[in-house]
């Protein structure tokens, strides 16, 4: 059974058999208005929490969107390449930006689940 | 945040209640986006009517017997040319020729002008015009006055405008683009904007703005536009932004602005600036601004290096951003003069990654002034 995750920056990971789909949540791509382009990562790139694993680009300027957990790129949402706006439309489904496999599970254990996420961002 | 300096609109609430999102901008908390989006905000302005706040911007009166000189000081144009209601782009230079701020001037009287001046440099404006015109009443046995004027400020643009005013009570028939009025006491109108659409221009008392206002969104063909398209807007449209596009580092023969300054006053003026701009129109700028054209969908912003087909270094980006209905990236920046030429093909760096950009002919989408 697959489990979400939340980060406070405003990312969400569905997690299934030690893959994370990651994207960001629907408060972040309000925040960030109209998407134009999603710079996506590398298939195979090795990423440490932190890093900027993908930016993303409103007609007004440009985000980075972090690795959440330690990981490697398995998939990246290639529909948003022709269309970016999948981002606002559908941030938790369609919007998805990435698939990482995990380095380290135990990492989820520090993440927010959706009750902490919604009282953080109020 | 507590205890800072930021301005608020006098009109704030009403965005508020809009569903605003709000950011800092020279200073001001402005209008930002509204929940249409910038992308609906953007295309609701070509297709329709776009409302502006604009009061972050300033209106200046001078008045007396010294404007005309006095302006003709202070601006590399002719204050006395002006046909009374005759509007004019231009700027306030100083020594060097660099660009203090763009204006626009519109004769209101014989010997009375309305200065509007950007939000950032209001105040080094304001100080700079009443230096100038004491020296000239000093000097010259003139009396001139100069008056910030408090008033809000809304801009409408897009080919629905006139017809939207129009309901709400407001004729504009006969104003054509670049010409302004007092079509009553303490207002001032002109058919002008930054946004490339036929449009006006509205300072008011806050009163009267909040009945405009109300009237104007009563009608579907009008929708609150934040800054964020109409940065957009104005970059599609080709126009410059002060501190990004143009700045007291850069004179009006670099930025491709030249139109704006009369032959004669160019030959002759005796603007602050003038010996420097014709030496620099003698020995031919070293740098031009360009329109850039990026391939592919990915924005090129403000501060990207640009590089020519062996790599080296061409020159920069001073706006950059996604043109919504050039339906691809849109910037402006500066190239060596060599490198100017529409066509040719540069290299931005973003984040590493070299994407070639053209040299593209300005504007991205063709200006629909209402010239006569």
């Amino acid at each position: 059974m697959a489990k979400t995750y939340f980060t406070e920056d405003h990312e969400w990971l569905r997690v299934e058999g030690g893959i994370a789909t990651v994207g960001i949540t629907d408060y972040a791509q309000e925040q960030l208005g109209d998407l134009v382009f999603v710079e996506l990562p590398e298939l195979g790139k090795k990423l440490a929490k932190g890093d900027t694993a993908v930016v993303v680009e409103s007609v007004k300027a440009a985000s980075d969107v972090y690795a959440p957990v330690d990981g490697e790129i398995t998939e990246a949402n290639t529909s948003l390449s022709s269309d970016p706006s999948l981002v606002n439309s559908a941030a938790t489904s369609d919007g998805w930006l990435w698939k990482m496999k995990l380095a380290d599970e135990s990492q989820l254990e520090g993440l927010l689940d959706e009750t902490a996420y919604k009282a953080h961002i109020g | 945040m507590t205890g800072d300096d930021t301005k608020h609109l006098p009109l704030e609430d009403l965005h508020v209640a809009a569903g605003a999102r709000f950011g800092a901008f020279a200073g001001w908390s402005m209008p930002l986006t509204y929940p249409a989006g910038v992308m609906k905000e953007h295309l609701h302005t070509r297709e329709h009517a776009g409302l502006f706040d604009i009061s972050h911007m300033k209106l200046f009166e001078i008045s007396g017997s010294g404007s005309v000189a006095l302006l003709n000081r202070a601006c590399p144009f002719d204050a006395g040319a002006l046909e009374i209601s005759q509007s004019k782009y231009t700027f306030f230079l100083n020594e060097a020729a660099g660009i203090i701020d763009d204006l626009i001037v519109t004769r209101l009287g014989q010997a009375r002008f309305m200065v509007v001046a950007n939000a950032g440099n209001a105040e080094a404006d304001e100080k700079h015009l009443r230096t100038l015109a004491l020296d000239f009443d000093a000097k010259g046995d003139f009396d001139t006055k100069v008056d910030a004027l408090d008033r809000v400020f809304l801009a409408i643009q897009g080919p629905e405008a006139w017809a939207a005013l129009s309901r709400a009570g407001i004729e504009t028939g006969s104003l054509l683009f670049m010409h302004g009025f007092e079509p009553r006491a303490n207002w001032f109108m002109s058919r002008s904007g930054y946004t490339g659409e036929d449009g006006f221009e509205i300072a008011l008392p806050e009163a009267d703005a909040r009945n405009l206002v109300a009237k104007l969104l009563e009608d579907e063909r009008v929708m609150w536009v934040g800054l964020a398209a109409r940065d957009s807007l104005r970059l599609e449209a080709g126009l410059c932004l002060h501190g990004l596009d143009i700045t007291p580092e850069i004179d009006p023969a670099s930025a491709g602005l030249m139109w704006a300054i009369p032959k004669e006053v160019r030959a002759s003026g005796a603007f602050i600036g003038a010996d420097a701009l014709r030496s620099i129109l003698e020995r031919g700028p070293a740098q031009k601004r360009v329109g850039l054209k990026p391939e592919g969908r990915q924005p090129v912003r403000t501060g990207v290096a640009l590089f020519d087909a062996d790599g080296n270094p061409a020159g920069h980006v001073t706006s950059g951003g996604f043109g919504p209905s050039a339906a691809h990236p849109v910037a402006m920046g500066y190239v060596q003069t060599s490198l100017a030429k529409p066509g040719t093909q540069l290299f931005a760096d973003v984040r590493g990654t070299k994407i070639p950009v053209d040299i593209n002919p300005l504007p991205f989408t063709p200006h629909r002034y209402r010239k006569g």
